[in-house]
């Protein structure tokens, strides 16, 4: 058990010190091509973090959407603008005290947070038992999650599939529904 | 990008088990993590990968924009519809129990229906997405990177 956790430390320490360094690449570099690449490795080493905290069904969809869908796309972008990011026109001193007291804010309010994984946590002791009791009743399926996404909460995820079509209307909007001269090329493959 | 002939090779094989995979974590998702959203996601990540291997011209081929537009709508309204078949029952809307006689099945039978709209309408809508910002891009050589 020990072995266990300490193992699961050091992964934490691992997994959190690449986070560190690819989010100051990320803020170093100027090439845009490799800041998607490295916002990726982000979401990746994200990922691999909510693994360790037993959290699959969010690991999942980092790992599918934040590493995979978003890079595919913020790299669709880049191709129409250019690939090399300005340098900055004014100080970075301001930004950085703003960064710097807002962090220093988070971390003097974590102190208050009680203690991690703790049983008497009010995360554990508010609604999760109810649904963990419920659903092997209830609902009769081993993931809690699925039970909670799309029975107990489902009105919450329906909303959630209609903010995804509306990002497709809004893109779709801004871009055209697809390029007018592709539009003819398919137009005329149908004919064929 | 005919002179990958890795590319090719390697997308050919990975291709049809994402596919399949993507299947198994929709409909496994009641027992297994995943479920429509991971789902929809991993099935167009099939179809990007297409797309990157063999052009967008051949993705828009097999995947017509605007049937994807279609589907998208129509997965949302699957999981709207639902809610609305419920109440037309006697339930509340997105009541699950409205739809089998056993209660415990009832809300399978939900959760079932429910996650195929999700899955349906956000790898439509991925998928869109990308060939939105894709189609629109002038042609670019390997070098241009």
């Amino acid at each position: 058990m020990t072995a266990n956790v300490i193992g699961i430390a050091i992964i934490d320490i691992l997994l959190f010190t690449f986070l560190v360094i690819t989010a100051i690449a990320i803020v170093r570099v100027r090439n845009l091509f490799a800041v998607a690449m490295l916002a990726g490795v982000f979401s990746l080493l994200s990922a691999g973090l909510f693994v360790t905290l037993d959290a699959m069904d969010v690991a999942f969809t980092e790992a599918a959407v934040g590493a995979g869908i978003s890079t595919v796309l913020m790299l669709g972008t880049l191709a129409l603008t250019v690939r090399e990011e300005k340098p900055p026109s004014h100080s970075v001193f301001l930004p950085l005290l703003v960064c710097l007291v807002t962090g220093a804010a988070l971390i003097y309010g974590t102190l208050d947070m009680p203690p991690f994984g703790a049983a008497d946590n009010p995360i554990q002791t508010h609604v999760a038992p109810e649904y963990l009791q419920r659903t092997p009743e209830e609902i009769g399926i081993p993931n809690v999650v699925a039970a909670v996404l799309a029975s107990y909460r489902g009105f919450d995820t329906m909303g959630e599939v209609f903010v995804v079509f509306a990002a497709l209307v809004g893109v779709l909007l801004l871009l055209g529904a697809s390029h007018p001269k592709r539009d003819d090329d398919v137009a005329d493959r149908e004919k064929e | 990008m005919e002179h990958h002939s890795i590319l090719r090779v390697v997308s050919k094989l990975l291709i049809p088990p994402m596919l399949v995979f993507a299947l198994y974590v929709q409909f496994h998702g009641e027992y297994s993590p995943g479920g429509g959203f991971q789902a929809g996601v991993v099935f167009a990540a099939a179809f990007i990968l297409y797309s990157l291997v063999h052009g967008i011209d051949a993705l828009i081929k097999i995947v017509p924009p605007r049937a994807l537009h279609v589907f998208s709508a129509v997965g949302a309204l699957i999981f709207a519809g639902t809610g609305v078949v419920t109440m037309l029952l006697g339930e509340p809307f997105l009541g699950y129990y409205a739809l089998a006689e056993n209660p415990v099945h009832a809300q399978e039978w939900g959760i079932v229906i429910v996650e195929f709209g999700v899955g349906m309408t956000v790898a439509s809508v991925m998928l869109s997405l990308f060939i939105a910002f894709a189609s629109h891009n002038p042609r670019l050589d390997d070098k241009d990177w």
